[in-house]
């Protein structure tokens, strides 16, 4: 699924993003292309969900560049969507929470009641379209929350820390709904603490620590065998916090 | 946006309907609070409004606030009860029409204990002079009414400078009769009031009339059309209905036959002048 | 205490007996009040919420000033509101003055800040919850800002009901523009008002009793209808 006007790749040079004096980001240069599914890991506060935010357009480098290859402008219909590791629901039902992002994206009221019903479908909430958003339990606000990301066909779709809160059970059918829209074409880049599922859900491993990209590499060199101390120390559990 | 345009619509309507749909014949006449608790305009009114279908909407001020109303245009009709200052209106060319009604009288109210020793007197300035002289408790509207008016007349004819000589025994509270009664009856305090709001005040505590009958005490009240060279807006026709209904045999006799327990509390006196 | 007591027995009777000027003065002073309030609701509502989410200069100084405006003395608003609409101000030509219409603008502005001001901080609070996801799902600006308010519109409820609150409680803006006339705008305050200055304390107190217990019962029927709404979503 490549139109003509492709978001990516992404590139980012020189990008720092600083608050007060500390610097979250520091000088990060990569480009996040089209096909493998990405997958960011690196200890705690090492900037991973700023630099995802960054990427994302929620927050703005203090120094750097971010470019999309075919930019989004304001008022046209987002291509790129994000899960947070909490999802946050309107007072609404499941169903009118799926309607309320067609009708961001501009879908005539007609056509998004069954738009919605089949995104509902398709991560299993068929049965609670009419449940209110917020009563449900946290793995199906999850899956509500790629039902309503994935509604709109992004290119580009982010995840923060997606499973963090959720049981294996519910993180079992959350991973295998990102690899349903991985599947259709998406580009999934992906944030984890968990390692297992990097392994599982990654084609690439990009390792930050202390807001550096420290190393990115194919998910089985990056295991097996990585370049930097660092990610050695990593990898053995050594680096829990930045 | 379709819908904000269409609230903002109604609610400019709605705003707009409302002076609209109170165009049925009425005027809007500025008296005093004094006439108004009185309840002579609730004994009046009804009778001007079913022979001549016009409704009389009294806002009842103080006789200053009532006449600078009619200085802004904001009534039709005057009625007060302050000559000095209702021959200052229609001299300034702020009235027209300008009749004498009705009088009624004032009384010296005060505690049944008496400190200054009044109870009884048939002169009011007599009776200032002894409560001054006692510095017993006196309470003032000051408010610029008909009735602080008439105070401070009898104060300046008792020889007593009440500005110069008003000590912590004279308490200006800037209210309405009915207010200054009641700081009167909860401090135990004289007071000049008119007999109409008197005779149905209900809080009286320790209060009764210690003071009445002088001539003095009499109250004149006027009624006056506001200038409609001044203001194009007056009612001229429906106000001058109403000022001449006051003034008729029968508008003269409805304001006679109003009585509280009995008394009346209103004299006609329109003689055409 | 015996005054006490004989209100107690006056505000029975009044209900009792509920002769047709009572009716008349309490059914205008509902619909003085309501009005007010669903206009301030209307305006203030966006006022407040673009300031929540809002960045411009001075912000933080309007903030202030919101908030202060909360404690505007409703007799100053009547003073301010008598000398627009007297035959002498800028808009006599409208002819307000003395109707309840005047009322309903006077009280209008005495409480649109106070919904105002208690609306900003509720969505600024609740802003911070929903902006990125929001900014996510491509909803900018005021499209963001009247979701927002549209979700959080049970906590917005309470800053109303302050609203309406203040309307039925005040006297000093209604007694100015409204000129207190029998049959026309006399309302449940200004006569509470007038029989206290008439000294006719019992009565008056009776009447506040009644006052009293219209607004319980105005509250009481708001409240359960935002439970039943609110049990369905959450």
């Amino acid at each position: 699924m490549r139109a003509p006007t492709s978001l990516l790749p992404l590139r980012l040079a020189a990008v720092s993003f600083e608050v007060e004096t500390k610097r979250i980001i520091d000088g990060v240069s990569l480009a996040i292309e089209p096909g493998p599914r990405t997958v960011i890991v690196g200890p705690n506060g090492a900037g991973k969900s700023v630099l995802m935010r960054l990427c994302h357009g929620l927050l703005r480098p203090t120094a750097g560049t971010i470019d999309w290859a075919s930019p989004e402008r304001p008022g046209e219909r987002r291509r790129q969507a994000m899960v947070f590791q909490r999802p946050v629901m309107l007072r609404r039902s499941a169903l009118a929470n799926v309607e309320y992002a067609l009708k961001i994206g501009g879908v005539p009221a007609r056509e998004r009641e069954g738009r919605a019903r089949a995104a509902l479908a398709e991560v299993g909430l068929a049965a609670l379209a009419n449940r209110g958003a917020r009563v449900l339990s946290g793995g199906e606000q999850q899956r509500l929350a790629l039902a309503r990301a994935w509604v709109l066909r992004p290119e580009v779709l982010f995840l923060d820390e997606p499973t963090a809160n959720l049981d294996p059970g519910a993180s079992a059918e959350v991973e295998r709904i990102i690899g349903t829209i991985r599947a259709a074409g998406t580009k999934i880049v992906l944030i984890t603490h968990n390692l297992g599922q990097a392994r599982r859900l990654g084609d690439e491993i990009l390792f930050l620590n202390q807001g550096r990209l420290v190393e990115r590499a194919p998910v089985d060199r990056f295991f097996n065998r990585p370049a930097s101390p660092e990610t050695e120390a990593f990898l053995r559990g050594e680096l829990p916090w930045a | 946006m379709g819908l904000k345009r269409r609230i903002a619509l109604a609610a400019t309507l709605a705003l707009a309907a409302a002076p609209l749909a109170a165009q049925e014949k009425f005027i809007t006449v500025a008296s005093t609070t004094s006439t108004e608790q009185s309840g002579l305009f609730k004994h009046l009114l009804p009778i001007f409004e079913k022979q001549t279908g016009i409704q009389v909407r009294v806002v009842a001020v103080g006789t200053g606030q009532a006449l600078n109303m009619g200085r802004r245009g904001d009534a039709d009709v005057v009625f007060v009860h302050d000559p000095a200052a209702e021959k200052k209106f229609v001299d300034e060319g702020q009235g027209v029409n300008y009749k004498q009604v009705m009088y009624n009288d004032f009384v010296i109210v005060g505690p049944k204990s008496d400190p200054a020793k009044v109870a009884g007197g048939k002169d009011v300035l007599e009776a200032l002079k002894k409560i001054e002289a006692a510095k017993a408790p006196f309470v003032s509207r000051a408010d610029k009414s008909g009735t602080h008016a008439a105070e401070l007349r009898y104060w300046k004819s008792a020889g007593i400078d009440i500005g110069a000589q008003k000590g912590p025994w004279y308490k200006e509270t800037g209210s309405g009769m009915g207010p200054a009664l009641n700081t009167a009856s909860s401090l135990g305090a004289y007071i000049l009031a008119d007999r109409g709001t008197w005779l149905s005040f209900k809080n009286r505590g320790d209060l009764a009339i210690l003071v009445e009958g002088d001539r003095k005490l009499f109250n004149q009240y006027g009624i006056m059309l506001v200038n409609p060279a001044k203001h194009p807006n007056v009612k001229v026709d429906l106000g001058n209905a109403f000022i001449d209904w006051v003034v008729s045999p029968a508008g003269q006799k409805a304001i006679a036959d109003y009585k509280v327990g009995g008394e009346q509390l209103f004299f006609p006196n329109y003689t055409g002048g | 205490m015996d005054t006490i007591l004989q209100a107690f027995r006056d505000a029975v009777r009044l209900i009792v007996e509920l002769d047709a000027g009572m009716l008349a003065i309490i059914r205008l002073s509902l619909q003085v009040s309501l009005s007010a309030v669903a206009i301030a609701t209307l305006l203030a509502l966006p006022v407040g919420a673009a300031i929540a989410v809002g960045r411009f200069p001075g912000r933080q100084a309007t903030i202030v000033l919101l908030n202060a405006l909360m404690g505007l003395p409703p007799v100053v608003v009547g003073l301010v509101v008598y000398l627009l609409l007297s035959r002498a101000g800028p808009l006599g030509e409208l002819g307000l003055l003395f109707t309840p219409t005047a009322m309903v603008i006077a009280q209008t502005i005495l409480i649109l800040p106070i919904i105002a001001a208690l609306a900003r901080q509720a969505v600024e609070d609740a802003w911070r919850e929903y902006q990125e996801q929001l900014h996510s799902l491509g909803a900018g600006g005021w499209k963001a800002a009247l979701t927002l308010v549209w979700d959080i519109r049970f906590s917005l409820f309470t800053a109303v009901l302050a609203g309406l609150g203040r309307a039925c409680a005040e006297v000093g803006a209604v007694m100015i523009v409204g000129g207190n006339i029998d049959g026309v705008t006399r309302v449940m305050t200004t006569t509470i008002a007038l029989e206290t200055s008439k000294g006719d304390l019992p009565l008056a107190l009776g009447l506040g009793i009644v006052l009293v217990t219209i607004v319980l019962m105005l509250n009481a029927g708001a409240y359960s209808l935002k439970e039943v709404a609110q049990r369905r979503y959450g």
